[in-house]
């Protein structure tokens, strides 16, 4: 079972060893370090390896273009982050984006004005997300099938309400959110650098963040302890369909047009970003800049690769191989 | 040695007559009255099945009786769910120690119950009130932990259970309810926990212990409750009966 003294004063588990920090060398011979930090780690071999091999990368325009091509990743990197961190899974992520950049299309198409769509388009997707949690948490389904549900369920409404056409979306607005940059970083930069912020803070420093992890951690305790675990996985539903929303605003901002497309990379990636910043599957252990950090490593390997001139087609393999590795490592941990 | 005391008496911390619970067609206790004395270690026995753990979550708010009165700290107040019990004053060790594994030693005191620093509209965890606190309560209990910042997965049976007892009791609860807390223990750990027990009842804590350890409840309790078959049948004081007489009352020999 375990040791006698463990209730008992002895003298290792004392005081004096309280808050000490572990030494470096110990540091790195602990598995779960280099899962934690897997994200940073991976970031910074790669930024070594792709810049000797191709010295391009680290220009600045490139490390620029990087984060801007990075920043939609990262906003749905930290939605799916507080949907896995209840144990679930947003299946629907990307299709909601699909969904948003339609909404934003169309209301703006029919002359509402940029701003309004651009409310609605995340209303819609915050809705989309409160669906997920309400039916998972009160049809007591599993989130795999709801989240997929709903994926195949907006996916058809996107289709149904564009007619299957794009819509062009010319707003000055979203060209100077798009191109527009402030200090060293773009526009959807500090978009993205808001979202890390806020959610980090949200995650660590609010009631709300450790009733997450609890709920993602042992749903039925956090129950017994006054938790309300359902409304709290609905929330986590609606945060990641915020998040789906400024993707979306973020996304037609950058391509000027509305697509009834799904960006199934998207989805892929946001979850991969989150098993590679350290965040549990599981559920109840979680941290916003790792999957920031595992957002931006993916980008990272395809603008590397690119730079390479190795075809697109060996990107996805290089991803899948990266995350199959991460999911390794973490499981090394356990 | 009847059980039929019908008035809560003045100085019961919490009390019930009558108290039937049935699911479906199968009566999980019939018209127990049962109370438990205010600073006293009072603990409910009886062979498994015999209905303890439906009668203490009924009392707990986990279960809603059928019928039956319930009396805690002197008014009558049926609990509608464990949150509206705990909010009231009680608290419980729960079987399954309803302990977060990922989350630290402090985050799982303070579960539900985290202090909080107000800025605007806003409401920040304090955490370095939560962690001086938690350090605080688990001194006054004499528990010792690697360190309050460890993740609670990390500590052994009898470490959870002292964090869990230390939660319940840390809240300044006006009782404790404590289901088998040693059930899954080794000797030594089984040891430690009634030590921690003995001291709750030192600092005048209420505890309602539900165990089947009949050597362990003469060791710990005031006053024991026999539940037999879904009624409750005697109720004696631990000072005046005999490990015999309690495997008689619990089997129903006598």
């Amino acid at each position: 079972m375990s040791t006698p003294s463990d209730n008992a004063p002895a003298a290792h588990s004392a005081g004096a060893a309280e808050e000490s920090r572990p030494s470096l060398s110990a540091l790195l011979l602990d598995p779960s370090f280099w899962a934690d930090w897997a994200s940073v780690v991976g970031l910074v071999g790669l930024v070594i390896v792709f810049g000797i091999a191709q010295p391009v990368f680290l220009s600045v325009a490139n490390l620029q273009a990087l984060l801007l091509a990075a920043a939609i990743l990262v906003v749905l990197s930290i939605g799916q982050t507080f949907v896995i961190a209840t144990s679930g899974i947003d299946l629907s992520l990307a299709a909601a984006v699909m969904l948003g950049a339609i909404i934003l299309g169309l209301v703006n198409a029919a002359g509402y004005g940029i701003f309004i769509a651009c409310v609605l388009a995340v209303a819609a997707t915050s809705a989309v997300g409160f669906f997920n949690g309400l039916i998972i948490t009160a049809g007591k389904i599993p989130d795999f099938v709801v989240t997929l549900g709903t994926l195949s369920g907006i996916t058809g409404l996107g289709l149904i309400l564009s007619g299957g056409e794009p819509t062009m979306v010319g707003s000055t607005f979203l060209l100077r959110l798009a191109s527009g940059s402030f200090g060293p970083f773009g526009y959807p930069v500090w978009v993205a650098i808001s979202a890390v912020v806020v959610a980090h803070i949200a995650l660590y420093h609010t009631r709300f963040g450790v009733h997450l992890l609890a709920t993602g951690g042992q749903a039925e305790s956090a129950g017994a302890l006054g938790i309300r675990t359902n409304r709290v996985k609905i929330a986590a539903y609606t945060i990641s369909g915020f998040c789906a929303g400024i993707a979306s605003l973020l996304l037609v901002a950058r391509i000027g047009s509305a697509e009834p497309l799904i960006n199934t990379s998207l989805l892929l990636n946001s979850v991969a970003a989150v098993v590679l910043g350290g965040v549990s599957l599981f559920g109840g252990r979680a941290s916003i800049l790792g999957p920031a950090i595992g957002a931006l490593m993916l980008t990272a390997l395809v603008n590397g690769l690119t730079l390479l001139n190795v075809s697109a087609f060996y990107q996805p393999l290089a991803v899948g191989a990266i995350v199959v590795l991460a999911a390794l490592i973490m499981r090394y941990q356990k | 040695m009847s059980a039929a005391n019908h008035i809560p008496a003045s100085d019961a911390i919490i009390a019930c007559e009558g108290l039937s619970k049935h699911f479906g067609g199968i009566r999980a206790f019939t018209d127990v009255a049962f109370q438990a004395r205010r600073g006293e270690v009072t603990a409910v026995i009886g062979d498994n099945g015999a209905g303890k753990s439906t009668l203490i979550r009924s009392l707990v708010g986990v279960h809603q009786p059928d019928a039956g009165n319930l009396f805690f700290d002197g008014r009558a107040r049926p609990f509608a769910n464990p949150d509206e019990a705990r909010k009231a004053g009680i608290e419980t060790v729960h079987q399954n120690l309803a302990l977060i594994d990922e989350l630290t030693v402090a985050q799982n005191l303070f579960l539900n119950r985290e202090i909080v620093r107000r800025v605007g509209p806003f409401a920040f965890l304090d955490r370095k009130a939560m962690k001086r606190e938690a350090r605080s309560m688990l001194s006054r209990l004499s528990i010792n932990v690697p360190s309050i910042n460890q993740r609670v997965r990390r500590l052994s049976g009898g470490q959870r259970q002292a964090i869990s007892i230390c939660r319940a009791v840390g809240s300044g609860a006006k009782l404790v309810v404590m289901d088998e807390p040693t059930a899954a223990l080794g000797v030594q750990e089984t040891a430690n926990v009634e030590a921690l027990i003995r001291r709750l009842r030192e600092q005048s804590v209420s505890v309602i212990l539900v165990s089947h350890n009949l050597d362990q409840v003469r060791r710990l309790s005031d006053q024991i409750w026999v539940m037999r078959a879904g009624k409750m049948v005697a109720t004696v004081r631990a000072s005046e009966t005999s490990g015999n007489e309690l495997v008689a009352l619990v089997t129903g020999a006598v």
